[in-house]
C-alpha cells in the first residue's frame, strides 16, 4: 500500500472512531442532547433545517458574502500593499496606523457598522473586507520590500519602464507571499461574515447560530458551525489549488 | 574605444552623515574586443566601477564613456552579469533569454529566434523550456550569459560570475565563457577576486589599490589561448603573473 493511501485510510478510521464515540458516549453519560447532540441528532436536525429554516438559502447567502468580502478585501489589501511597497515615503508615514488598525480587533467594529448601515448585508460585508484586508496588505508590503534589488537593477539596465518592472519583476517575485496572504485571509473571511451575521443579521448561517442558540437547539448551532467550516475549507482549497498551479516553478522540497 | 574612464571619482553619503570615497581618479581604456579584468582588495570599489559603466549611477567627478558616448543613464549597449544568475524563476530559460529584448520592441518571432541562437552558442540547446530550478549552477550561469549576449551589447560586465561555482564547474564554465566571448568578439570587463582567473581569461589586468580605489598597475597578459583558459592555465607564465599581482596587492603582508 502506498504512503498516501495509508494516510487516507488512517484518517477515515480516526473519523469513524470519533463519530462512534460522539454518538454513544454522551447518551451513556446522560448528557442531554440540548447540551451535546449526537451525530444522528444533528443529521435529523439538518433535515428539519432544510425543510423549515431555509437552510440552502442561508448557506448560499453566507457563502456568497464570504466570497464577495474575501474578493473585495484582498483586492484592496493587495492594491494598497503594492502602492505602499512602491513608495517608501508613504509606507513610513502610514505604517504606524496600519499597525494599529491591524492590531485592533476587527470583529468589534460590527455593532458600529450596524449602527451606521442598518440591519442589511453591508455591515457583514464590511467586517469581512476589513478582516481580510490586513493579512493581504502586510504580506504584499513585506514581499515588496524584499524583492531582489539586483533583479530590479537588471531590469533597469534593460531599460524597462517602472510599470514593466512592476509587472515583470516585482509582481511575480511577490506572488508566493501574496498567495500565502490570500490563504490566511480565506480562513478569516468566514469569521468576518459569521460575526456580522451573529451581531445583526436575519439571514445566513451566523443568524441560524444565534437563532438556534436562543432556542437551546444545540444541533442547529453545531450544524451551522459545520457548514461554515465547509465554506471555509472550499475557499481555502480553491486558493491552495490556484497556488499550486501558479507557483509550479518553485521546486518542491524533498522530504 | 569600447570603454573609457577619465578621472573618475565616486563618493557616497552614508546614513551617518560621513562621506565615503569608493574610487578616486580612475583612468583606463578598454579597446574593442579586448578582455580586461579588474582585481583588487575587498571593498576597493570594483563593483562601483561596474555600476557606473552600466549607468546605474553617475560618477561624482570625471566621465565614463561607452563606445565614445557619455554614460548618463542605464545604457542599452551594456550587458551585465553577477555572481547570482538573476534568472527569473517563473520564466522558462528561453523566456529568460528574451527578457532583455522585450523592452526594445523586437517582434516576438525574432526574439525567439535570437534567443535560440544564443542558447545554442552557450551550449544550452534542448533546455529552452526548462525552468531555472531544473538546471545546475553552471548551466544557469551559461543561461545568464546567453541573456546578456542576446541584447547584442557593445560591452559586457562580469561581476564575479564564477565565484559561486564549485572548483571543477568553475574551470569548465570559465572555458565555455571564454570560447563564447571570443567567438562573439565582444568587449568584456571582468571583476574578480581570483588572481589566476584574471590571468587565464584576460588580455590585460587592472590592479586596484585599497579604498579609495585607484588603478595601481595595468598588466598586459601576452599569452596565447585566450579562448581556452583550460589550456592557458598550463603555462608557467600564468603563475608568474599571478604572483606579481599577489605581491602588488601585498596580500602576503595582510596574511601576516
Amino acid at each position: 500500500m502506498s504512503l498516501a493511501k495509508s494516510h487516507t485510510l488512517a484518517g477515515i478510521v480516526i473519523l469513524g472512531v470519533v463519530l462512534l464515540i460522539w454518538q454513544f458516549l454522551p447518551p451513556a453519560m446522560d448528557v442531554p442532547k440540548f447540551i451535546i447532540p449526537t451525530p444522528m441528532d444533528m443529521l435529523k436536525e439538518l433535515g428539519r433545517m432544510y425543510r423549515r429554516e431555509d437552510l440552502i438559502t442561508n448557506t448560499l447567502s453566507t457563502a456568497l458574502y464570504t466570497t464577495l468580502g474575501f474578493a473585495i478585501g484582498s483586492a484592496m489589501g493587495a492594491i494598497i500593499g503594492y502602492l505602499l511597497g512602491m513608495s517608501e515615503f508613504w509606507e513610513r508615514v502610514l505604517s504606524p496606523y496600519i499597525l494599529a488598525l491591524q492590531i485592533a480587533p476587527k470583529v468589534a467594529f460590527a455593532p458600529l457598522f450596524i449602527m451606521w448601515f442598518g440591519y442589511n448585508a453591508t455591515p457583514k460585508l464590511l467586517v469581512t473586507v476589513l478582516i481580510v484586508f490586513f493579512p493581504v496588505l502586510v504580506n504584499v508590503l513585506a514581499a515588496m520590500k524584499t524583492v531582489d534589488r539586483d533583479m530590479v537593477n537588471l531590469a533597469r539596465a534593460y531599460s524597462l519602464s517602472r510599470w514593466e518592472i512592476f509587472l515583470k519583476v516585482e509582481f511575480p517575485s511577490t506572488l508566493p507571499n501574496l498567495m500565502a496572504g490570500l490563504r490566511i485571509a480565506s480562513t478569516l473571511a468566514v469569521i468576518g461574515v459569521t460575526v456580522g451575521e451573529l451581531v445583526g443579521g436575519n439571514t445566513g448561517l451566523g443568524f441560524l447560530i444565534s437563532y438556534g442558540g436562543g432556542q437551546a437547539n444545540a444541533a442547529m448551532v453545531f450544524n451551522s458551525i459545520v457548514l461554515l467550516t465547509l465554506i471555509g475549507i472550499v475557499l481555502y482549497s480553491v486558493l491552495a489549488w490556484a497556488e499550486k498551479r501558479l507557483l509550479h516553478y518553485i521546486p518542491k522540497k524533498e522530504h | 574605444m569600447a570603454l573609457e574612464f577619465k578621472g573618475v571619482s565616486k563618493s557616497f553619503n552614508l546614513d551617518t552623515g560621513q562621506e565615503l570615497t569608493a574610487v578616486r581618479d580612475i583612468n583606463f581604456k578598454v579597446e574593442k574586443g579586448e578582455f580586461v579584468s579588474v582585481v583588487g582588495p575587498s571593498g576597493c570599489g570594483k563593483s562601483t566601477i561596474l555600476s557606473m559603466t552600466a549607468g546605474l549611477y553617475q560618477p561624482t567627478t570625471g566621465e565614463v564613456r561607452v563606445s565614445g558616448e557619455l554614460v548618463t543613464k542605464p545604457n542599452p549597449h551594456v550587458g551585465f552579469m553577477l555572481q547570482k544568475d538573476l534568472l527569473l524563476p517563473w520564466r522558462t530559460i528561453i523566456k529568460n533569454v528574451e527578457f532583455g529584448l522585450e523592452s526594445r520592441g523586437v517582434p516576438r518571432a525574432q526574439r525567439r529566434e535570437r534567443a535560440m541562437a544564443e542558447l545554442e552558442r552557450c551550449h544550452l540547446a534542448g533546455f529552452e523550456n526548462h525552468y531555472p530550478y531544473q538546471l545546475s549552477g553552471g548551466m544557469r550561469q551559461r543561461a545568464a550569459l546567453a541573456r546578456t549576449l542576446a541584447i547584442d551589447p557593445d560591452i559586457i560586465l562580469l561581476d564575479e560570475p564564477f565565484s559561486a561555482l564549485d572548483a571543477q564547474t568553475k574551470l569548465l564554465i570559465q572555458n565555455s565563457f571564454a570560447e563564447t566571448i571570443m567567438e562573439a568578439g565582444i568587449t568584456t570587463l571582468l571583476i574578480t577576486h581570483d588572481l589566476s582567473e584574471a590571468v587565464i581569461m584576460s588580455d590585460r589586468v587592472l590592479v586596484l589599490s585599497e579604498r579609495p580605489g585607484t588603478v595601481m598597475c595595468e598588466m598586459p597578459i601576452d599569452l596565447p589561448d585566450r579562448a581556452h583558459p583550460l589550456k592557458r592555465r598550463q603555462l608557467p607564465e600564468v603563475h608568474q603573473h599571478a604572483a606579481e599581482i599577489f605581491t602588488l596587492l601585498r596580500l602576503d603582508q595582510r596574511a601576516a
